[in-house]
């Protein structure tokens, strides 16, 4: 059960500079929290206080916006790629 | 001399230095630049900028750009007392902020010309952005006056008008299978890669701040006073809030009074998260898959969405959605009554502005603002099928009076029974 994770840059100082990782998990919030054991702190900048997904960070599971899926619950499976991107992005 | 200090988190306040970098390590909030506003009071008034060009580097100060600065001329366009389109709505003091005359005849150059100026001083060698055409055209026509490389991403079902007007230019133009907001995600992994100055991501604090000329010009425009509303189109929230900070910015180094605008947001239905959140009093943006001809607002996941909420009820503004025939109706009420050829971003202000007045939102003493951001040569696509049709005819006079003869005795029958 492997999944790829893309850490964009702004999160890589908890990541000891990686722009990758591997998790094993079967959902978003499965992934999120081994995320957390690999790199204690990430899941505070990604979630707030009630452990949804913050506003300024935006979840995709193969290129589509969790939040078209099921959010947290989202289901993931081996192969598939997880992206996290800052919302702060595009547009004008 | 710039007086630009450093990068701040708007949601934090973490303070980072000047650098290509958009977003906070920390929270996650947006990077926004910081001015020393006491040296800027000192630098300005209305008579130095009045002086200025004709252009949007009049307010240089107030942009966070130094020395030379990539420049097309952008900006300085006319603000229009729109008497025929505020008689067809009801409103007295109508005037529109005709930005279809912009060198790639969108306000995106306002923004590019910043983030192109700022791409050269970071010393990238290419400019790069995420388009839903108009910007596009804009970072194409910056990096060729620039002498810059430019790799511009679209999606592929945009209109040609703005695909050719960026394939002109001569950049490396990609267009992906997909909408914008997902072209938007391949540019935000593509960033973290590529050494190239992303306008709209990570050069975006810096990108941003060119749309506050968009308020400076309208306030020295109406005799340094600020609007009593602000219509806006809105895809990405980024606009319509640094107009609001434009303004109030003008009010806090003193150049204007108090700013009382109420700012209001026009939105396609198709695609419409901010004002739908407004609606429904919500605080949340939900993010839609974009389904409108009003393709330059086809943001459905919009970064500053959660902002321009903050805008709009701060300003005790509101929202408008029209659909796509209303929008057709709105660029052919403004070009049939005003003579201003918008794209359809313009047709979704004028359409929204008319559900404003009718709703009694704006009222018609007030005096109200509308932006006009593109050109709607750009969009011909929209309107192919709403307008007359050329009547074909031979070189000469009988073929033109057998084609036309009809309508002109129709016209003269009509003109005298109204005498009669």
């Amino acid at each position: 059960m492997s999944v790829l994770v893309r850490i964009p840059s702004p999160l890589r100082r908890v990541t000891g500079g990686k722009s990758t990782a591997e998790v094993n998990a079967t959902t978003v919030s499965a992934c999120l929290e081994d995320l957390e054991k690999q790199f204690p702190g990430i899941k505070e900048r990604l979630c707030d206080s009630k452990g949804q997904i913050q506003h300024f960070v935006n979840i995709y599971v193969n290129g589509e916006d969790v939040r078209f899926l099921q959010d947290l619950d989202t289901p993931l499976k081996s192969g598939d790629e997880v992206s996290i991107v800052p919302a702060i992005a595009g547009g004008c | 001399m710039s007086f630009t200090t450093g990068l701040r988190c708007r949601e934090c306040g973490r303070a980072y230095p000047i650098e290509p970098i958009y977003v906070c390590e920390v929270c996650f909030g947006s990077l926004e630049v910081v001015y020393d506003y006491v040296a800027i009071k000192r630098h300005i008034s209305r008579e130095k900028i009045a002086a200025g060009p004709n252009s949007m580097w009049r307010y240089k100060e107030l942009l966070p750009v130094g020395g030379d600065v990539v420049d097309i001329n952008a900006g300085f366009t006319p603000l229009v007392k729109a008497e025929n389109l505020g008689r067809a709505l009801g409103l007295k003091q109508l005037y529109l902020k005709n930005d279809c005359v912009n060198p790639s005849y969108s306000f995106k150059d306002r923004v590019v010309a910043v983030a192109a100026t700022k791409a050269r001083e970071f010393k990238f060698e290419a400019i790069a952005c995420a388009s839903t055409g108009n910007l596009a055209c804009s970072v194409a026509a910056h990096a060729a006056r620039a002498g810059m490389k430019s790799y511009v991403f679209i999606p592929s079902d945009l209109e040609q008008g703005k695909i050719l007007g960026a394939a002109i230019y001569g950049p490396t133009l990609i267009a992906v299978e997909g909408n914008y907001d997902q072209v938007n995600r391949l540019c935000s992994e593509l960033a973290e890669k590529y050494p190239w100055a992303f306008v709209n991501i990570n050069i975006r604090p810096f990108y941003a701040e060119g749309s506050k000329t968009l308020a400076y010009e309208v306030a020295e425009q109406l005799g340094w006073r600020a609007p009593d509303n602000a219509v806006v189109p809105v895809a990405s929230g980024s606009l319509f809030n640094k107009i609001w900070k434009g303004l109030n910015e003008f009010h806090d180094l003193g150049l204007i009074g108090p700013v009382k605008t109420r700012m209001f947001v026009t939105q396609a239905t198709g695609c419409s998260p901010v004002a739908t959140a407004y609606e429904s009093g919500s605080n949340i943006i939900r993010p839609v898959k974009p389904q409108t001809i009003a393709k330059s607002l086809a943001i459905g996941n919009p970064a500053d969405g959660y902002y321009a909420l903050k805008t709009i009820r701060e300003s005790g503004g509101g929202a408008a959605m029209s659909t796509d025939p209303e929008i057709v109706d709105g660029m052919k009420l403004l070009a049939e009554t005003e003579g201003i050829f918008a794209e359809t971003a313009g047709g979704v202000v004028i359409a929204g502005l008319k559900r404003l007045v009718t709703s009694g939102a704006i009222k018609e003493d007030e005096l109200t603002v509308a932006y006009i951001t593109g050109n709607g040569l750009k969009t011909l696509e929209a309107i192919q099928n709403s307008v007359v049709k050329p009547i074909l005819i031979k070189p000469d006079i009988n073929s033109f009076e057998a084609a036309l003869g009809f309508k002109i005795a129709a016209t003269v029958e009509r003109n005298k029974s109204q005498v009669e």
